[in-house]
Formats: structure tokens, sequence, C-alpha cells
């Protein structure tokens, strides 16, 4: 059933008043006008551990929720609504992800609890390049002595000013371009060699370039097999790109429904700007394509729970319609808004900035578009 | 769920030994339909078997209740039901409007005793209807139709005209919007009544299309005498059973009934025809973009079907005005598709007559799209009802 189960309709709700109370709009405008080096507050963070989302995607031995990627998408469509600044993604996502999938009884041990307990933060660090393309990894992992050294710099890591550690992807055969070759390693961002320089960013959140300058790893830093990492990759930005598309859908629907409340208050030439019909096709094809992109992301959080390896088509799908429907909704905010749209001083040019961040991570709605129809064989 | 699977296993064994294999051949096009009625003339024996045994358990109907020749399923039931005839691409036993539009009216607005008479020759495929509601001057503006139904005693004279009226050259009765109180305002003086084609006085003429074809007619009414036992629900409130049964085909032309959006999408069958490069890209780069942006759109518009009808389910409710949103974003779509395909098949896509392109299949289905943003309620219609009634923005 396309619809939410009793249990997520309870999520749903209880994600809905405690983002809407704990982190509204305004606490993303306190960030940036603090300029608080973090990019995002921590006791928010640890408020959201005790809430138990921080392991939601944790399995209940390791100390998690085991709730789904249902349950993780739809706080993350919450959280597109009020901007909200968190790792979220990266590490209760995509992090959690990779080692409950992937680790071994050692990596478990070491990260699940820390990722549940909302102790660690794990940022992915893939792109080397202004352009998402994971195979195009080129940063080196060579043998050295019984672990890896670690050479390279990887571009835009989310998360990355503030992580604890990295899961890296690296080439440890082949060369870049070829599917074959990556591995991934979980990196601690203590190590000697390891660099980043915070990058401030259009949404005020932060990431970082990420420099490995010959970082000595060990043998069990590795996650899951050598040279046949893209498997377990697609899998880990399979989880990053549902999460982004369902706040991508959260961030349309909002600046939407700002957008129709100021269509039933502005009065022009002595009427309601919203009884104006070209202002109301507008508008009624934004809610259809709001509709439509809001189908395509349940459809990849339905998906990855039920086989997280087979989910890439569904994901692929949810990730270009959302980010091409919420690019619309901020261009037709704006608009709609007129003059005042385009002032600070109201929201919605933050909902622009962060449709634009969320649209560009792990693939554009072009990379994806390009996926799908791959897929379907074209 | 025990008594499901065992549902879904009957089900299973009861098809495989009663679907003739030539109903599990894709139909090829509208000559392979079932639409019945009192002159149909069966396209095979095969055709007439499927019929008839699916009536006989009530599954032309499956949701409909058994005493009006339905198979009193349950949604989860038809669900089967329905997976099960794809699982070997059974086709259709019949397709009727009575099915689609007058059925689901008569079960909400009809007697028990229309009930009764209607609805079993409507499940057997035994009476073809048609649907009298747009007329020449009213267009989108429906609730402005003129044609009247004068009170005759024990009867009405109807008298009047009505346009694009799809198969009534084939139709045997008529489900029918008049008006009947011309002081009223005008949602409030329209009546639904039903009569039959061949009563004195009916008359129609066949529209030709750009396509080169139609089903459409125009339909003609001088002074038809129809007993007062045929007026459905209340006189003078006709409109509540129009809405009710515009949402039925918004829904149904929106969701790919009449096989819209049905089969293979523009990018594989291009892929098919024209081929693709090493990478497994369509080698022509602009087509392709355009083609992988429907492909998005269509795949997410299919889910977001699926998503109405089980969120429908779940509420125990129809889809309502939420229909527009699919009728406005379906047919839309299928225009696009139809243009991504005659650009796919360049000079092919301008053969008009002949075997090799099926009679110009292609280009005449692209201009039969055309209609599909008009028909059932333009586009602009839909948009407004998205506006006026889902977001409740003002009215000038």
């Amino acid at each position: 059933m396309l619809v939410h189960d009793e249990d997520q309709r309870l999520l749903a709700d209880a994600a809905k008043g405690f983002i809407q109370e704990k982190a509204p709009v305004a606490a993303l405008r306190k960030l940036r006008d603090e300029k608080v080096a973090d990019g995002f507050d921590r006791d928010l963070w640890r408020q959201m551990a005790e809430m138990g989302w921080t392991g939601i995607l944790v399995p209940e031995e390791a100390g998690g929720l085991g709730f789904g990627f249902v349950g993780a998408g739809i706080i993350c469509e919450e959280m597109g609504r009020t901007l909200t600044a968190s790792p979220f993604l990266s590490t209760a996502m995509m992090a959690a992800t990779a080692v409950s999938r992937a680790g071994s009884p050692a990596q478990k041990e070491r990260w699940l609890p820390a990722i549940a307990a909302g102790e660690t933060i794990i940022a992915t660090a893939i792109d080397e390049g202004r352009k998402h393309a994971p195979e195009k990894t080129a940063l080196k992992a060579e043998v050295s002595g019984n672990g890896f050294r670690l050479s390279g710099a990887k571009t835009y890591v989310a998360d990355g000013q503030v992580a604890d550690a990295f899961l890296v992807a690296a080439r440890t055969a082949g060369s870049a371009g070829e599917t074959k070759g990556i591995s991934l390693f979980l990196v601690d961002s203590k190590l000697a060699g390891v660099s980043s320089e915070r990058v401030v960013t259009l949404d005020s959140r932060g990431a970082a370039h990420v420099s490995f300058d010959n970082v000595q790893i060990t043998g069990a830093d590795v996650l899951g097999e050598i040279d046949d990492g893209l498997g377990l990759l697609e899998i880990v930005l399979g989880a990053g790109r549902a999460g982004l598309a369902a706040e991508l859908s959260g961030n349309a629907q909002e600046s939407f429904g700002r957008t129709v409340d100021y269509l039933k208050e502005r009065k022009q030439f002595g009427r309601t700007i919203g009884a104006f019909q070209a202002l109301q096709h507008r508008a009624a094809h934004l809610f259809s394509e709001i509709e439509i992109a809001k189908s395509a992301v349940l459809g990849a959080l339905q998906a990855l729970d039920a086989d997280p390896a087979g989910a890439a088509l569904a994901v692929s799908l949810a990730k270009s319609k959302a980010a091409s429907v919420a690019r619309l909704a901020a261009q037709e905010a704006i608009q709609m808004h007129g003059g005042i749209g385009m002032t600070d001083a109201i929201d919605i040019g933050l909902f622009a900035k962060r449709m634009q961040v969320a649209s560009e991570l792990y693939g554009d709605a072009d990379f994806h578009a390009d996926r799908v129809a791959l897929a379907r064989g074209f | 769920m025990e008594a499901l699977d065992q549902f879904r296993r009957d089900t299973r064994a009861w098809l495989e030994a009663n679907c003739p294999a030539e109903m599990r051949v894709p139909v090829r096009g509208d000559d392979d339909i079932c639409w019945g009625g009192r002159n149909w003339v069966f396209k095979s024996e095969a055709q007439r078997v499927w019929l008839e045994r699916m009536a006989a358990r009530g599954w032309t109907v499956p949701a409909w209740p058994r005493e009006y020749g339905g198979g009193g399923l349950s949604h989860e039931e038809v669900t089967i039901l329905k997976q099960e005839m794809a699982a070997i691409k059974a086709r259709s036993p019949l397709e009727s409007f009575g099915i689609w539009m007058l059925g689901p009216a008569l079960l909400a607005f009809g007697s028990h005793e229309q009930k009764l008479e209607y609805l079993p020759p409507i499940a057997r495929g035994e009476i073809r209807w048609c649907q009298g509601y747009s007329e020449p001057n009213a267009g989108s503006d429906l609730a402005s139709l003129q044609t009247r139904a004068d009170d005759g005693g024990d009867h009405f004279v109807v008298t009047g005209s009505k346009i694009w009226t799809s198969y009534a050259d084939k139709a045997d009765m008529i489900f029918c919007l008049v008006r009947t109180d011309f002081s009223a305002a005008k949602h409030l003086g329209i009546s639904f009544i039903l009569f039959d084609m061949t009563w004195p006085g009916v008359s129609t003429k066949p529209i030709m299309l750009i396509s080169g074809k139609s089903p459409f007619c125009e339909t003609f009414f001088d002074g038809v005498k129809v007993p007062k036992a045929n007026l459905v629900g209340t006189l003078n409130r006709g409109w509540d059973i129009a809405k009710y049964l515009l949402t039925h085909e918004r829904e149904m032309i929106g969701g790919g009934g009449g096989g819209l959006l049905g089969g293979r999408s523009p990018g594989q069958l291009a892929a098919q025809e024209i081929g693709v490069g090493d990478d497994g890209r369509l080698a022509d780069p602009f087509l392709r973009v355009d083609m992988a942006r429907a492909e998005v759109d269509a795949l997410a518009f299919a889910l977001t079907m699926t998503r109405y009808k089980d969120e429908a389910a779940s509420g125990g409710r129809g889809v309502g005005d939420k229909s527009s949103v699919l009728k406005y974003y379906g047919t839309e779509l299928n225009k696009r598709r139809y243009e991504l395909m005659m650009r796919a098949a360049g000079t092919q896509g301008l053969e008009w007559e002949g075997a090799r392109t099926n009679d110009g299949e292609l280009p005449r289905g692209w201009l039969r799209t055309k209609a599909n943003s008009i028909e059932g309620g333009t586009s602009e219609v839909m948009l407004d009802i998205v506006a006026k009634r889902l977001l409740q923005l003002p009215s000038a």
C-alpha cells in the first residue's frame, strides 16, 4: 500500500510537532546570523537522539529503533519544511546504512551504538569534482604495511566540517571512470594527514573540502569488499538520495503552502491576487507536480525498505522528480511573492537556497533522469 | 490473510481453466475490444465465451453487489483478481460506459427497482450506453445546458441536442442531463434521465475529426417521450449525479482508461526502433533528454494513481476532487507521449494509409490525443477546480 501505516503516521505527527517547536526556520537564521561554525545546533541533535531518531536505521540489537527508510524519510520531509540543519542525513541515514549492512562485528560494535546515541558524526566523502560522479573516484588507497595509505582530496563533503569520521570512497585498483576498483573506508577525522577546509555554504549549514595526505589506516578500517565497493556505495547513496528527495518534497510543500497563503492575502488592483486566473493555474499546476513528487518519494522509501540493493530506479525517480519540482516551487514562490520574495526578511529565499544544495548533492535532476532512462532501456 | 490466499489460488485456477488462449493476447486496436450491446457482433467465439463466463461470476463488475449482477468482492479481492488477470495477460472481457459511469451513478443515486432493472444487463454486456452531457453551446460550461424535458403528465417530452456523444450511433440507451426547470439557478434545474436510443424522435450523426475517424456523434432529440420512472434521483438535482459521475470519468481518463499511457514508453519504443549506442543511450541526445523527463513523470504519475487509490481504499472514500489532478496531469502526459513518439517515428509517422503503418495508426493516435485535454473537462477547467476546491483560492 502506497500510504503510511499506523506507526508511520504516529511518527509523522511526533516529528512534525517536535521539529516545528524546536527547529523552526528561525533556528536556521540564528545559526547563520551568529555564524555558528558547526553549522547545526548540538543541543538539538542531542534531543533528536533522545527521541531515537539518530538510531532510526540502526538495528534494535545495536541500540537503535530499526524503524526503516519510510520513517527516516518522514523525518527528512518534516526537516525540509523548516530547513532544519542537522547531520541526520549523513549520519543517521547514510553511515548507519553503511555500517549496519557491511560492517564487521568490530565496526558495528564501535560505530552503531555511537550513531544511535548521537555521539558520533560520520560524513560521506565521495565526489572529487563539481558534479556527482562516484565512478570517477581517483583518491588513491595504496597497500601500505598491514593497511592502506590514502592520498587525494574530496570536494564539498556535507557535514565534513564537524565529522568525527569519514566514509571515504577510494581507488584500490583501476582508474577514474571504471566501476571496478573502488573500496570504502571508515577514516577517523583526527588521523595525521587528514585536513579539512570549511566551506561557507549557500544554505548556511556548512560542508568541507577534505584532503588526505598520506593518511595511514589499517585493514580494519575497510568497509565491505576491497575493489568492489561501488555496490555498497550505491546503497549508501540510495539512502542519502531518498532522504534528500523526501527533504526536497517537504521543502516544496512548505514554500508552496506559504505562497498559497500569500495569494489569499495580498491585494493588488483592488483584488486578492489569488483570484487571478493566471496565478491560480500556475499554483494548481505546481500543486499537481508536488502531488506527483510525493508519490515518487514514498515509492522510493518503500522500495528501500523492501530491498535496498534493488531500489536504484525508484530512488533515482524520486530524486529527479523531487529536485525538479522543488526547483519549480522555489521559482514560483519568489515570483508570486513579488519584490518581497527577494528580501532576506521573509523565509522564501532560504527555501530556494537549501533547494539548490539538496538538489545538487548526490546527483541532480539530470543525473537521475539519465539513470532512470538507462534503467528503462534507453 | 489465509482467506485471501485461498481466494488467490481459486481465482488463478479458475482463470487458467476458463480464459480462452485468444483472450490472452494483448489488444492490438479498438477492433479487439468487446463493447457488448443488443446489436453486438462478437469478433470471435472466444470473445463471446470469455464475456459469458466472466459475467456469470459477476467478474465483469467484481465490486458490485451480487444482487445487481456483480461479484460482491472486497477491495482486496478485486485487487487480487486484477493481478491474476494481468499475470496471464487476460483481456478485459467487457468495456462499457455502463460499467465506468452509469453503474456507479445508479449504485449511488438509483432506486432499488432501477438498480435491478439496469445493472444486471450492464454487467452481462447486454445494453450499450452512451452519455448525453455536452451541448453545442455549453462546452466546458456544462451546467448551462439547454436540452429541455417538459412535463407531459406521466412522462417528459425531451427536445434539444447533444454533441461529442461517444458511440451514440452504436448505443442502445443514453443517460442524459436535461433541464427541467428554466427558472432556477443553472445548477439547480437539471435532471438525470435514461431513455432508449431507438425511441421516436432520437437521431444521431457522426462527427468526422482531424484524425480521420471518430467515435463521436451529434445527437438530436425531437419530442422524445420518456416515462417519469426513468428519472434517476431527485427532480432538478441531477447536477449532483453529474458531478459524482464526472469524478469517475476524470479518474478514468486521467488514470489510463481506454489505453492512455498503456504499453511501452516512447523511450523504450525509440530504443527498439532507432537503437542505442555502446553506452546504452539513445543516439539522439535532444530526443533522449525529453524522453527521459517524460519517463520520470510517467512513472511518478503511475505511482500517484496507486497512492490515491490506496489512500481512498484505506480511508473508505473516493478519490474526490483529486481526480482533477489525475485528469489534468495524465492527459497532458499522454499528449507529450505522442509528441515524442511522432518525433521518434520521423517520416514513418507521416504515412496516413497503408498496411506498413496500420493505416497511419500513430499519426491518427497523435491527433486523437489532442482531445485529451478538452474532453471530460478541459485542462483549464481542471486547474480551476484544483485552485478553488483543493487550494481554496478566492473566486474573482
